[in-house]
């Protein structure tokens, strides 16, 4: 069959704003659109081409031959653009650069790693529930505890110093919204850029880590030779752009899942081992992540359409989460539901290495809650946080009653 | 290419431990735990050159140069050969296959009975033997050895490296793809000893640099020459794969196993072409996943007893020995019993 550029005649084309405020308070509304628009439509304000259906997204995710992510995973293309910072060894980049910094991540936080920090998470995450409940009945979520918790275990574990800790939330979140256009969130971010950057580089070097770490496992692999010594601190700086954030939002997901559906809080008190599905089964209905970016590398055939040549096309992980056409009832937070196979930890080459250490957080945190709390209702209106990437909640106001 | 498919993706099941619905997931992505041989060529005498795809031409798993896969031949044992394809290719594995001398085994199999359009059981890929990131390298191929480093070559050359290739053989006639090595011009140095004698090692080498590293595959007194070579070189410069005939490793079952899930107190049998993720599912318990290939680590399982017969692409060898977890999507059991912390 050959495909030939006439045939976008017949693509459907929507000037919608992925990353307008509207949508991003919002994004289910537009994410529907584009999904029953098409395997493949034209975003005409960015000139970019979406995948919102689970199939595209999924196939564009696992084919990094064809949608390289070396030219950027926002809407930046690094062929014509320069980045803002020095691009990732991991997130922005392909095979074969990809390989070395990505084998020794993966080992770094691999399953088998993370067991020795199993009990320690379980016993910071019953000290800090105990803390927060015996504040009141009543406390944000966000503020008291999705926020705090990560902060408290991750920057230990990775070997952090103390000090400037509180900079890793607005570095991660500038991160986020830079894969976006250069819009006011952006814009907002933009005058602590070179200071934030400048600590995290200089929290990266090997004498400003702990002996024992993420971080220092990091720079062993470079003693090794696994990596150069000049990859170590980029390795070192993509936990700490990627690791704080993104499960900070995982957890106010899940907890906003729970606080919105009491009957599923019911199930997990009934059955505490259904925690780690209950956080796969919210990174799936809320998707932390909403978008990435990947690159034609030539024109690549998608359906009766054709993705151009050095394109920048679109990723909307949280629809494909929702895509009917993969998810019975899809916009029900579902324990009862096998979430496996989402999108919203990517899939392929580049999925979220991090993502048994989100898991091990969220499945500390949510064993302590279910063990504690009988019940778990909003006592107010939930605020969102606006990111160009992240779906997030800045404040989620909560009532409990406790066991 | 992406995917042209247009049936509908699966959807997911509810779960059977709470509906009570027992019913097997259909797998999200192509099993390619059965692969077809697409080609089967002579590329030197005694040695083929096998290409295998998925039945239905699907996308196979990622791999790094240095890689290998488990073949898993008729007579239940399992033999490791590396790939020496093309990454790129997301569709085809190539593998070489030397014909051992006594020819009973696995190779003479290959060798033999194989045919284009057979389907051969596969596990992995798997990569004990990775290229580390360098400016300069020096690649040492004895026989057979020169199928890991093909890939490593292709890379090193792409990415602009420094590289040189000692690669020797009895004979030139036995020596494979000397028609891919040929583009590389003098990078190459082929060196049969029925032509040059032995090789010339300690001049290949040179003076110990610590910006080097050294890849050398092949029999052991050749990786045992290279070692005792390097010996003045920093640690680490040096890695090594033993090209070892025929690894006889433990065999592989063709038939049921049972699966004794030690927490819910219920024991499942597994039939062969069923996953112990699925069949564990059927049943009622719900272990979250996410590839379904052994390759993301999501539905890690703690072995309390038995053999597991690993597949996956994440255990190193140590690991693997240990015995203690095991990737439940792909990997199944040696012995009659397994018993899961489930």
């Amino acid at each position: 069959m050959t495909a030939t550029l006439g045939t976008n005649a017949a693509l459907p084309t929507d000037d919608v704003d992925p990353f307008s405020h509207e949508v991003l308070e919002d994004p289910l509304p537009m994410q529907e659109a584009l999904r029953e628009a098409g395997p493949m439509v034209h975003l005409t304000r960015y000139d970019v081409y979406a995948f919102a259906r689970y199939e595209q997204v999924h196939a564009a995710l696992v084919d990094w031959q064809d949608f390289q992510s070396a030219a950027g995973v926002g809407l930046s293309n690094f062929r014509h653009e320069e980045p803002w910072r020095p691009p990732s060894l991991l997130l922005e980049a392909d095979p074969p650069r990809h390989d070395a910094p990505r084998r020794v991540l993966t080992k770094v936080l691999g399953p088998r790693a993370l067991r020795r920090l199993r009990d320690r998470w379980t016993a910071d995450a019953e000290a800090l529930v105990d803390e927060v409940l015996a504040s009141g009945a009543e406390f944000d979520a966000v503020r008291d505890l999705t926020s705090v918790f990560p902060l408290r275990v991750f920057p230990d574990a990775v070997g952090l110093g103390r000090e400037g800790r509180e900079n890793l939330l607005p570095y991660g979140d500038h991160a986020f919204n830079a894969f976006g256009p250069a819009n006011d969130l952006v814009e907002r971010g933009t005058p602590r850029v070179a200071e934030l950057s400048a600590w995290v580089a200089d929290r990266c070097r090997r004498e400003a880590l702990a002996p024992v770490g993420f971080g220092a496992d990091i720079w062993a692999a470079s003693d090794r030779g696994e990596i150069t010594p000049e990859m170590a601190p980029l390795v070192v700086r993509s936990l700490l752009t990627a690791g704080v954030d993104t499960t900070v939002h995982g957890l106010s997901a899940v907890l906003h899942a729970f606080a919105t559906h009491p009957e599923e809080w019911q199930r997990l008190r009934v059955q505490p081992s259904l925690a780690r599905l209950a956080f796969d089964e919210a990174v799936r209905w809320e998707s932390p992540v909403q978008t990435f970016f990947r690159t034609a590398t030539s024109d690549v055939r998608v359906g009766d359409h054709v993705v151009p040549d050095g394109s920048k096309i679109l990723m909307f992980l949280g629809a494909a989460n929702r895509d009917p056409r993969r998810w019975t009832r899809p916009d029900a937070f579902d324990l009862t539901r096998d979430p496996s196979g989402h999108v919203g930890f990517g899939m392929g080459i580049h999925q979220c290495v991090g993502q048994h250490v989100a898991r091990l957080e969220s499945e500390a945190v949510l064993t302590a809650l279910a063990r504690r709390v009988r019940s778990l209702e909003l006592a107010g209106p939930a605020v969102r946080h606006h990111n160009n990437t992240l779906r997030a909640w800045e404040s989620i106001p909560v009532r409990v009653r406790t066991a | 290419m992406l995917t042209t498919r247009t049936d509908e993706m699966p959807r997911d099941e509810p779960a059977r431990a709470l509906r009570g619905v027992p019913a097997p997931r259909t797998p999200a992505t192509t099993d390619v735990a059965r692969l077809r041989v697409s080609a089967k060529t002579v590329v030197a005498d005694g040695v083929l050159a096998l290409e295998l795809i998925a039945p239905d031409g699907g996308r196979l798993r990622d791999w790094t140069p240095g890689s290998h896969i488990d073949l898993v031949l008729p007579d239940g044992l399992t033999r490791q050969y590396s790939l020496c394809g093309d990454r790129w290719d997301c569709a085809t594995y190539r593998v070489g296959v030397l014909r051992e001398p006594g020819g009973r085994g696995g190779s003479a199999y290959v060798h033999d009975e194989l045919a284009v359009g057979d389907l051969v059981g596969v596990g992995g890929p798997r990569n004990n033997f990775p290229l580390v990131p360098a400016e300069h390298y020096l690649f040492v191929a004895g026989g057979i050895g020169i199928t890991p480093l093909l890939p490593m070559i292709a890379q090193a050359d792409a990415l602009g490296a420094d590289w040189r290739l000692l690669y020797g053989g009895r004979r030139r006639g036995s020596m494979a793809f000397l028609d891919e090595l040929a583009r590389y011009g003098d990078r190459v140095l082929v060196r049969p000893e029925d032509e040059f004698g032995l090789l010339d090692l300690a001049g290949f080498l040179g003076e110990p640099r610590p910006d080097v590293r050294l890849y050398c595959c092949g029999p052991a007194p050749l990786l045992a020459a290279v070692e005792g070579g390097c010996a003045g070189w920093p640690p680490h410069a040096l890695r090594t794969e033993r090209f070892v005939a025929e690894v006889r490793g433990a065999p592989a079952r063709s038939t049921s196993f049972e699966v004794e899930l030690a927490r819910t107190g219920v024991t499942v049998t597994v039939p062969p072409g069923t996953s112990v993720l699925d069949a564990v599912g059927a049943v009622g318990v719900e272990v979250l996943s996410s590839c379904r290939q052994g390759i993301c680590g999501t539905c890690e399982s703690a072995v309390l007893a038995g053999r597991p017969d690993h597949r996956d692409s994440l255990l190193d060898d140590e690991e693997r020995a240990a015995g203690d977890s095991m990737y439940i999507c792909v990997s199944r059991a040696s012995s009659d019993r397994l018993v899961l912390d489930l």
